[in-house]
């Protein structure tokens, strides 16, 4: 486990030194800079970690049933 | 069949997930025309694919199992897991119909993607109709998992040869770019696999989910 998140905080090292490309093409630059997408990104995790704790009790319901049986 | 109880792979499954809904929306991506940012569906259409193909991978293993041994579970075990592949059909086939109104400008403009993903889908309803039309129980699991192992490569060529070689306006197909090319010299990767990964066991948690209540079902019916 932890040379799992030692190899993860390597990997992710390297984010950080990604540099802009230069040119024209349209993207969210200005949402981002704004610090918008920070928002969006907050409303996703959240969606998904409700879903993921509700898949969790589903399940250990269903522990239960099976166990009755 | 044990590790379907084990939690560990589900906590996996979700931080996968998890980690690509940060870095898949942050992470820096090619500056591409037309594409613009919604090549980020990279990470969230995609793997909805990928779920799906899992599940009936599976699936197809199921069949084959249990047409050598006759076992009724391997046969719940293959319904369910096409169940939950449908799902997954689904989430890919609108997430990429409304990516479609925004990149080509129709919901449904008859690309050949969408039309054999259309065909493919039919494919698959067909089973499930097919497979509640037979009352008998061992006549109907011996039809569904035949006709089962004979939908999954018609799939497969319907979904990712076919469009590949026709003018298809999808990323990948008929020269246009696909995500290969990519995340080859960029980062993308740190996002895409992870997602891949993540979606597929979430698609494989569901599907053990939807067979063990189809389990105890069966055992109920079988008692009375």
């Amino acid at each position: 486990m932890k040379r799992f998140f030692a190899l993860l905080s390597l990997i992710l090292c390297n984010i950080f030194t990604y540099a802009q490309q230069p040119s024209n093409v349209e993207m969210a630059d200005t949402m981002r800079s704004s610090g918008k997408i920070y928002v969006v990104i907050g409303v996703i995790c959240i969606v998904f970690i409700g879903l993921a704790i509700y898949l969790f009790s589903i399940d250990r319901r269903l522990k239960k049933i099976e166990k009755g049986n | 069949m044990k590790f379907i109880y084990q939690t560990w792979w589900k906590a996996l499954a979700v931080l996968l997930i998890f980690s690509t809904l940060i870095t898949g929306l942050l992470l820096p991506v090619p500056r591409l025309a037309i594409l613009h940012e919604t090549i980020r569906n990279l990470y969230f259409h995609v793997p909805m694919w990928m779920g799906m193909l899992s599940v009936f991978v599976i699936s197809v293993v199921f069949s084959v199992m249990y047409l050598n041994t006759g076992k009724e579970e391997y046969d719940l075990a293959s319904v369910e897991c096409v169940n939950t592949g449908l799902l997954f059909y689904a989430l890919g086939l609108v997430s990429g119909m409304l990516w479609a109104k925004y990149t080509w400008g129709e919901f449904w403009s008859g690309d050949p993607k969408q039309n054999s993903a259309a065909i493919a889908f039919l494919l698959y309803c067909a089973y499930l109709v097919l497979r509640n039309s037979i009352d008998e129980e061992q006549k109907r699991g011996k039809i569904s998992a035949i006709y089962n192992i004979f939908a999954f490569p018609i799939m497969v060529v319907l979904i990712f040869v076919l469009p590949r070689m026709t003018d298809s306006l999808h990323p990948g197909n008929g020269g246009n770019p696909a995500f290969g090319k990519y995340d080859l010299d960029n980062g993308m990767r740190i996002a895409f696999y992870p997602a891949m990964a993540g979606w597929s066991l979430l698609a494989i948690w569901i599907a053990t989910i939807r067979y063990r209540i189809r389990l105890i079902e069966y055992k109920r019916n079988s008692i009375d």
